[in-house]
């Protein structure tokens, strides 16, 4: 293995981590103080991963209660407002938290510097982030609703108006996911600051914008998006808590207000909320496949243009979540071909992708498996887009199971694959220790048979004019059999999560050791030992292409000789 | 070691040996490097800030084309000189922070402390403003959800005897006007508030010299989102207080 070769100045601490024996609340008070981009990375992702567990395990009810037609298995408040808590934890306290903490961790090494700009701005989103979870999840216990009508917020994730208002939603439930997403908010403000000013202000020496990893710069557009997106909904949850709590009036229609005032709010932020998700795993993406295919990333420039491009793009299609409402006909062409416009740059990253494993020497471990199977999902996800971006095809299936299996088709067939991808590439890394092989692969195929069997027969059952949100459904539909394939599909992917888990605790304690570059990859976190000592780097890299260590591989041969 | 290996040269020795300023946190490279990215950090925190206002004033302006009439009579019964002398408070402030900023630039401590005192003083002032006008409202009746009521709005004003009484579905409407009036001058009172607080903190720093030693970031910071907030109430004075007052 090439990595004792690598001249890169490692350890500022030499002492061998396995003999340090540090007292367990010593080492618990180490991990609460940290400011340490690493710790606090590791962080985000174990807190993602717990939530993760929950909203997955909410999911799961759901499907056994849509499992067979008439069925009593969860109340229907109990449903609602497991559907709600579901996707406003998916989303808020799962996606966002565990890709702003993988780039936490690997951002400041892939960009040769000793850690994020702001560490205690750091800290403390995280634990902004943290508290504003457990906020939400407390309305389950302090949120006291209706006598029998539960108290958990079950309104939906998008909490539209006018059934989150007082009068259609008493006692503070909704009060609490207003201050759990503000909270959590801020938190994410921090981060999405301090990416961005750490890439811009602390990339080493020859690291240029364009000599930058695209995992790097899906990041800073990312965060860019974050800043721009997150406070419009900040503002809106201001004036829905003052109409609940204050007598206001924005969005009471009855007294003058206006209920699609909040549509629109919400979906300005919701819809590049989606963007926020997925951009980042298109950087995983483009750093796993080109390691795993042997080959440099096909077209590097136009993969950075697509990804702005993308980000500018999505701040203007958001209204196609609202074909339905009533807009004018002028209203709806322009969502419409804005939102077709989207393909052109996500058909760019799809070409230049295949265009990488094309001719390569491709290595079908673990990481590159969920990669292969994300293009191919999010094809398809694509394709359903574009079908659901056409106003009238929109018109016929808006709020059918369709909607819900082309969102999920982004979510997890994209999302959640890549996420995977990302941890079985970079767990080495952070841990010292490769995850099983086997266990992975096991991992892959049951949870893409499992994705499978729920969501592409969701299309079906959608097409059929199955609605979202609905408790249960009559014998005589011709929903029964379909929905149960969903069901079990749903299980087979649970089973999948747990089986990763297990690998997660098995490898950690019995992993093989992983060396400083298991993949004989090219970016600079390679370079430092696993798991990075603290700081990083004793001296301040230098670089001279995108790919550092290719460069020192082969010095015969390096990639300075042919970048412009 | 070759030229285009990573690390070729060594740690900083002025590094390693703290022959740099204090403030120098370590996992930076140099002061410039440490103030471009803290100055940056505060202008994106800014942007998250101009949208968070935006959507405000995009809910403002939806709200104020339904609802003209409603808008310049919620508007006629605000106190004009009051919201003339707290934008006058509020320019002075930005002032007196900008020489505040400067008297850090040049390391002159005892400047710098008075500065920032009147600073505070000004932006006291505003806020007590404020708070008066507030209470005038609340004795008037003027705050939705809790004492609201629309007689005033189906009658004449007597400051605007040209105003017509509205009819009462219009009048109505002047709730959404004072919603927004509460919300959006609440929300700039909160980002006062938060700016005094912290200017009190800075201000206790200051005295032991902490930015009249070349670390002038966290004041020229603070800086930034004293006129941030100014601007703010730069664009609500007219859009508040100045709604069709030639009548």
């Amino acid at each position: 293995m090439a990595d004792q070769s690598i001249p890169i100045g490692g350890s500022l601490d030499v002492t061998p981590r396995d003999h340090e024996r540090v007292p367990l609340l010593d080492r618990l008070h180490e991990w609460v103080v940290t400011v340490d981009h690493k710790r606090l990375g590791i962080l985000y992702v174990l807190y993602a991963l717990f939530f993760m567990a929950v909203a997955g395990a909410e999911a799961l009810s759901m499907r056994i209660q849509l499992a067979v037609p008439n069925n009593h298995f969860l109340q229907p408040e109990l449903y609602d407002q497991f559907f709600t808590m579901h996707g406003t934890t998916m989303v808020f306290l799962v996606g966002m938290p565990i890709l702003f903490g993988i780039a936490n961790y690997i951002v400041p090494l892939q960009i040769g510097a000793r850690d994020m700009a702001f560490p205690r701005l750091n800290a403390f989103s995280f634990w902004l982030t943290a508290f504003g979870g457990i906020l939400l999840y407390w309305s389950y216990i302090g949120g006291f609703g209706l006598y029998g009508m539960g108290n958990a917020p079950d309104v939906g994730w998008w909490a539209y108006a006018p059934l989150s208002t007082k009068p259609f939603s008493i006692g503070p439930t909704i009060d609490y996911w207003a201050l759990a997403l503000i909270v959590s908010g801020f938190g994410t403000l921090g981060t999405a600051i301090n990416i961005i000013a750490t890439t811009l202000s602390m990339r080493c020496k020859g690291m240029t914008l364009l000599r930058m990893p695209l995992f790097v710069w899906l990041m800073l557009v990312v965060s860019a998006l974050t800043l721009i997106t997150i406070t419009p909904l900040t503002a809106a949850q201001v004036m829905l808590l003052l109409d609940r709590n204050l007598g206001a009036h924005f969005f009471d229609a009855q007294a003058g207000g206006s209920a699609l005032l909040w549509i629109h709010f919400f979906w300005i932020f919701g819809h590049p909320e989606v963007y926020v998700l997925v951009l980042p795993v298109f950087g995983v993406a483009s750093e796993i496949i080109p390691v795993f295919s042997r080959k440099a990333i096909f077209g590097y420039p136009a993969m950075v243009a697509a990804s702005v491009g993308i980000a500018f793009v999505s701040l203007g299609v958001w209204a196609h979540h609202m074909f339905t409402v009533g807009m004018t006909s002028v209203s709806n062409t322009f969502f419409v071909l804005s939102t077709m416009l989207v393909g052109i740059p996500t058909g760019i990253k799809i070409f230049n992708w295949l265009a990488t494993i094309w001719g390569g020497k491709v290595r079908f471990q673990t990481p590159m498996l969920f990669c292969v199977a994300f293009i191919f999902q999010f094809l398809i996800a694509g394709l359903t887009g574009i079908m659901l971006a056409v106003a009238p095809w929109d018109w016929q299936l808006h709020n059918s199971y369709f909607v819900i299996a082309h969102f999920h088709y982004v979510l997890v067939g994209a999302i959640v694959f890549n996420i995977f991808a990302a941890v079985y590439y970079w767990f080495p890394k952070v841990t010292g220790k490769m995850l099983s092989e086997t266990l992975g692969k096991w991992h892959f195929w049951l949870f893409l048979i499992g994705f499978h069997l729920t969501f592409d027969t969701m299309h079906f059952v959608g097409i059929m004019g199955m609605p979202r949100s609905i408790y249960t459904y009559e014998a005589n539909r011709g929903w029964g059999h379909l929905n149960f394939i969903i069901s079990v599909g749903a299980f087979i992917q649970g089973i999948a999560v747990l089986i990763f888990f297990w690998n997660v605790i098995v490898s950690l304690r019995k992993g093989k050791e992983a060396g400083n570059d298991p993949w004989d990859a090219w970016t600079l976190e390679w370079a430092t030992p696993s798991p990075p000592p603290a700081y990083n780097f004793a001296s301040d890299p230098v670089v001279h292409s995108r790919r550092p260590l290719w460069d020192i591989k082969h010095p015969d041969d390096p990639d300075w000789k042919y970048e412009s | 070691m070759d030229s285009h290996s990573i690390a070729a040269q060594t740690a900083e020795p002025a590094h390693l040996e703290h022959e740099h300023p204090a403030f120098l946190r370590h996992h930076f490279e140099n002061v410039a490097q440490q103030r471009e990215a803290a100055t940056f950090g505060m202008w994106l925190f800014l942007l998250t800030e101009i949208m968070f206002f935006g959507g405000l004033f995009c809910a403002y302006l939806i709200f104020r084309n339904w609802y003209y009439p409603a808008f310049v009579a919620g508007s006629h019964t605000l106190h004009i000189w009051a919201g003339t002398l707290n934008t006058t408070l509020l320019i002075i402030s930005s002032f007196t922070m900008a020489m505040a900023v400067h008297a850090a630039e040049v390391r002159h401590r005892g400047p710098l402390l008075r500065w920032m005192v009147l600073t505070i003083v000004l932006g006291c002032g505003f806020l007590c403003v404020k708070a008066y006008e507030w209470h005038d409202e609340w004795v008037n009746h003027h705050v939705p959800g809790l004492n609201f009521s629309i007689q005033e709005f189906t009658h004449t004003n007597p400051a605007y005897p040209g105003d017509k009484p509205l009819a009462p579905d219009m009048a109505e409407k002047t709730q959404i006007y004072y919603s927004l009036y509460f919300v959006m001058t609440g929300m700039h009172a909160l980002h006062m508030i938060i700016g005094v607080s912290l200017l009190a903190i800075l201000l206790i720093r200051a005295r032991g010299g902490a930015f009249t030693n070349g670390h002038i970031a966290p004041v020229e910071n603070f800086g930034l989102y004293w006129h941030f907030v100014d601007i703010v109430w730069i664009f609500l004075f007219p859009l508040l207080y100045l709604i069709s007052r030639h009548q």
